[in-house]
């Protein structure tokens, strides 16, 4: 389902991830695992698109979704081409007017000018499909950005809990529902129909999300006031939310007790059973990943050293020197 | 992220090495030959009073990231200061020609000056900033701009909205001859001062422990603080010493132009920010730079009739620099943020 | 504070709960009951001798407007929480159109209605110009950028002297007029009151549907991690660029309404000082609380027109040696100043707290192992 290439992410001199190849088969959990260091959270980031790759690409569903973004020199020419019509007419019509140029002409012209630098910078600004499909014929490619990932089908986890901390768990769960959500300005200021029905319905969504992790009754909770396990769940909700055929989650059970951990656990297998969303997770609890992954990867020091099934795994030399040590390895 | 940011700087410096003098010789060349003596040595003499506002500004934002919009204000009630002193306690009209006279007089401005907008600072800092240390950051920032009217209000309160004669102390007529132009002593004379107060900031930076207690602290102030550094003295001292900086700049421009105003310090202050910006805010040798290229900027503006201009062009400076390149033009020195 | 409402209100229960489900119309009664009840108010001792009641209605119509830019500026600030600090600038703008086509200045003359509509897509025009630039810049930052453009603004207004004459500004503009109905006139300040409070009451009400949205949530969101939200599938940049329009549409409208009102423009009335007072309404009333702001700023504006003034006439009477020098009227600015250092350092969320802000501000609950 997700296929990534040659994945390379370079932080000045130091390579993160150096040319990952890793694909995710649709329908799986699959974990990414590996020593501290190893450039786990920054290939996730690539694919979560925080970071554009150096080099390499990532497609989803056989298309094309990340590659490393280019013909970032011709940026300003982009800025200026659509300005030349407006700021051409404006000067034509000034010299044409010659001398006379009275009050009205003037304002007038410089009304056009700007007409054409305000719609120039709102393109470069908002860059509509149209737009982006248009200047990658003149070879620019923009780095994506995480909201294009979700819209793609994407969504994630953090490693440190980001909720928003003064809204409820059910405020929290509706801006994961925001993308697929399209009631208009002028339909919010009038409160059509369609919006009121639009927010009823997925109010009543967001009420079933909270239900299927376990959060019932907590709707009008403050996020910062729940439990650190039941947050967890919640931006896992909020995950889920956006209705995404992959789900990532950066060490959903970090922190938690054995208890908490075997709950997590059966959520995210119940994700994938009864959602059917695949899964990609790091996580260092070595119970979780080999009790629910389908297929493990390890990183170390940024480069892929080993992957395949977790019996594999937890006999691969490789993956035991890694984490214990060269002593270790030779040990078993 | 935040990498980025310390790639630039470096590249920033291990070029500058090279680029930067040869840079600077070239603008300077070009300059003298564009703007001709006079207008060369005004800007000199503006940029010398720029930098040393400036200083104030990169100071506090590198130690507690506080952009801190008081200081405009401290430079002008500074000027204020000084001209009450001079004319009211020295009991100076006009300016003294006798030398030690006038350079006993002189440092008795400038010491006085200097102590009392020092303390103004610092009892800023006590008050309004330091309850808001864990506030998230817009809350000072807010109260920084309270301040900052409380400051120009106050003055214009008890001394008027309108323009405010200053004794120059320093005779205007003494000067010397350059290359066929008259060069005023005075110009020289703020040239000089700042950059001897530059210098011995500069030393007492990397010399001293509270300077490294300072440039530690800028870069991370908990680290420093569990290496019994007290936080609290050391943020003090930055705004004494920036706020003194921006007295001894409010004697200098009261001694220079002969007059100030209550709204010196929101023209002037927002100037010298946008030169600490410029030069790498945080970073004290890209304030002095700064207020030295914002300097030449306007007074470059006002050479070719843009003078009424001049405010608008250094926003635009301001704004570009920002949205561009916020690291400036030397690199920024503040801690990075996560 | 809450507290007491509560019991004083809770006879009223029924009433609040049918207001709260019909806010909209809430918001109609309410600040109809409000402009009926202050201008009577005015009739009885010890207002009625301060100024006459049209005066007083003036100053209300002024209040009025000033908490209008408020409640702009609180959607910028309060909910998305961008700190603009030249607001001011879209005043100015939405003045100055009106001006420049309602006026012997240039000679056009269009009419004021559709001139208001115009106000507002020449803000919303100039608030995404302006804030464009400030998308990805730190909260200090924007506001040091807001703050450059606030300034710019002005002196560009001053200095293209063909455009704009100048410092002088554009005088003699047109009132407003519903022809054969109503004559809008210099005399008789109760039409524009109308205005301004049919202005008002509808911006209330629009600005509480925007915060109940799903691009209120998005600004919440945003405003809470703005990171969190851009992986929530929240396009930030847009959103931003919403709320900037938003803020300065309302800006304009009613920079198109005081131009109307006070018949002259000039760079003068748009400095950086009204920026600031926009803001410590905002402050004072509560960010985020829309009701707050307007309430914020009502208080300053009546402190400092009304009670600055009797402070005056009080100090003359009584002959006060050295406080009768000076003028009172003077001190609005270090009110403003004083207003924001005092609000940040013992109330930072205001008189009124916003819901949700009084959330961010309040201490974490300990028990159910929420330590964060």
């Amino acid at each position: 389902m997700l296929k990534a290439r040659g994945v390379t992410r370079k932080f000045g001199g130091l390579v993160a991830v150096n040319n990952v190849d890793f694909e995710i088969p649709r329908g799986s959990i699959s974990a990414i695992i590996g020593p501290n260091g190893a450039g786990k959270t920054t290939f996730f980031n690539v694919i979560a698109g925080i970071y554009a790759p150096t080099l390499g690409t990532i497609e989803l569903d056989g298309k094309p979704l990340i590659s490393p973004p280019t013909g970032a020199g011709r940026e300003p020419i982009l800025l200026v081409v659509p300005m030349i019509p407006f700021v051409g007419l404006a000067v034509y019509f000034l010299i044409a007017v010659g001398g006379d140029t009275g009050l009205v002409e003037g304002v007038a012209s410089v009304a056009v000018a700007l007409l054409g630098f305000v719609g120039a910078l709102l393109l470069n600004i908002v860059r509509p499909t149209w737009y982006n499909r248009l200047i990658k014929r003149i070879g620019v490619t923009r780095p994506a950005r995480p909201n294009d990932m979700v819209v793609a089908g994407l969504a994630r986890t953090f490693q440190n809990i980001r909720l928003y901390k003064s809204l409820t768990t059910l405020e929290n769960i509706l801006v994961g529902m925001h993308v697929h959500m399209h009631g208009t300005f002028l339909g919010a200021l009038f409160k059509t129909r369609q919006v009121r029905e639009e927010e009823a319905a997925a109010e009543q969504r967001a009420r079933e999300l909270l239900a299927f992790v376990d959060l019932a009754g907590m709707e009008n909770e403050l996020a910062k006031n729940l439990p650190y396990g039941k947050q967890r769940l919640l931006e896992i909700a909020r995950a889920i939310a956006s209705r995404p055929k992959l789900l990532l989650l950066d060490e959903p059970a970090a922190g938690m007790n054995p208890k908490e951990t075997e709950e997590m656990t059966a959520l995210i297998r119940r994700i994938r059973d009864e959602l059917g969303i695949t899964v990609l997770l790091i996580e260092h609890d070595m119970r979780v990943v080999m009790g629910i992954s389908d297929h493990i990867t390890v990183l170390d020091h940024g480069e892929k050293i080993a992957e395949g099934l977790p019996k594999e795994i937890r006999t691969n030399p490789k993956v035991i020197e890694a984490y214990l040590g060269r002593g270790a390895a030779a040990g078993h | 992220m935040a990498t980025a940011s310390v790639t630039s700087s470096t590249a920033g410096r291990l070029l500058g090495n090279l680029r930067l003098p040869f840079g600077i010789l070239v603008f300077l060349g070009l300059s003298l030959g564009v703007l001709g003596i006079d207008q060369f040595v005004n800007a000199l003499t503006l940029g010398a009073i720029y930098a040393l506002v400036a200083l104030g500004y990169t100071m506090v934002y590198g130690i507690i990231e506080l952009i801190n919009f008081a200081h405009g204000d401290v430079f002008m009630v500074g000027s204020f200061v000084a001209m009450f002193i001079s004319s009211s306690l020295l009991g100076n009209e006009g300016s003294i020609t006798s030398i030690p006279l006038l350079a006993v007089s002189v440092l008795v401005l400038f010491a006085l000056t200097i102590s009392v907008m020092s303390l103004v600072g610092a009892l800023i800092e006590r008050l309004a900033y330091r309850p808001l240390r864990r506030a998230p950051k817009l809350a000072p920032l807010i109260t920084a701009i309270g301040v900052s009217f409380i400051l120009q209000n106050i003055i214009q309160f008890f001394f008027g909205p309108t323009i405010v004669t200053v004794p120059q102390l320093v005779p205007v007529e003494w000067s010397i001859q350059v290359a066929g132009s008259r060069v005023p002593l005075l110009n020289l004379f703020v040239i000089a001062t700042s950059v001897v107060l530059m210098v011995a900031l500069q030393l007492f930076i990397s010399r001293t422990r509270t300077g490294r207690a300072m440039r530690t602290t800028s870069m991370d102030r908990d680290a420093s603080s569990l290496m019994g550094v007290d936080i609290n003295r050391t943020i003090m001292i930055t705004f004494l010493i920036g706020s003194g900086l921006a007295g001894a700049a409010g004697v200098v421009h009261g001694l220079y132009y002969g007059n100030t105003t209550f709204s010196l310090g929101f023209q002037s202050g927002l100037k010298a920010f946008t030169a600490a910006v410029l030069g790498g805010i945080g970073n004290t040798a890209g304030a002095a730079l700064g207020g030295f290229l914002i300097a030449f900027v306007e007074v470059g503006a006002s050479a070719f009739g843009y003078g009424r201009w001049g405010g608008a062009v250094v926003f635009s400076l301001l704004v570009i620099f920002l949205v561009f390149r916020p690291t400036g033009l030397l690199g920024s020195h503040t801690g990075d943020r996560a | 504070m809450s507290g007491i409402a509560d019991a004083v209100s809770a006879p009223f229960a029924p009433v609040r709960a049918y207001f709260r489900r019909h806010r909209s119309f809430g918001i109609f009664v309410g600040v109809v009951l409000l402009s009926i009840a202050l201008p009577l108010l005015t009739r009885v001792p010890p207002f009625d001798g301060i100024q006459s009641t049209n005066a007083w209605v003036n100053a209300f119509t002024t209040a009025a407007i000033y908490a209008m830019l408020a409640m702009g500026l609180n959607v910028v600030i309060g909910f998305a929480g961008l700190l603009d600090l030249g607001y001011a600038a879209f005043f100015a703008l939405g003045g100055y159109t009106y001006a420049f086509v309602a006026s012997p200045f240039t000679g056009v003359h269009l009419p004021f209605w559709p001139m208001l509509l115009a106000g507002g897509v020449v803000g919303a025009i100039f608030g995404v110009l302006l804030g464009a630039p400030t998308l990805r810049l730190r909260g200090d930052y924007l506001a040091i950028v807001t703050l450059g453009f606030g300034e710019i603004v002005p002196i560009t207004l001053m200095n293209a002297d063909k455009f704009t004459d100048g410092v002088n500004g554009i005088g003699g503009i047109d009132k407003p007029s519903i022809p054969g109905v109503l004559q809008f006139t210099l005399t008789n300040p109760w039409p524009m009151y109308g205005l301004v409070i049919a202005l008002f009451t509808l911006i209330m009400i629009m600005i509480y549907r925007l915060e109940d949205s799903r691009l209120g949530r998005t600004w919440d969101a945003i405003r809470e991690d703005e990171l969190a939200a851009e992986s929530s599938g929240v396009n930030i940049v847009i959103a931003k660029l919403q709320a900037f329009a938003v803020g300065a549409s309302i800006a304009g409208i009613v920079g198109v309404v005081n131009a109307a009102k006070i018949t002259i423009v000039t760079p003068d009335q748009f400095r950086f000082a009204v920026s600031i007072s926009a803001l410590a309404a905002v402050v004072l009333g509560g960010m985020g609380n829309t009701i707050g702001v307007a309430t914020g700023a009502f208080i300053i504006y009546l402190f400092q027109s009304i009670l600055l003034k009797q402070l005056n006439t009080l100090v003359e009477n009584f002959n006060i040696p050295v406080l009768n020098q000076i003028d009172f009227l003077e001190f609005q600015y270090v009110l403003y100043g004083i207003v924001l250092v005092l609000m940040m350092l013992k109330r930072p969320q205001g008189i009124f707290p916003a819901r949700r802000r009084m959330r961010e501000f309040a201490p974490l609950k300990i028990g159910k192992g929420g330590l964060k």
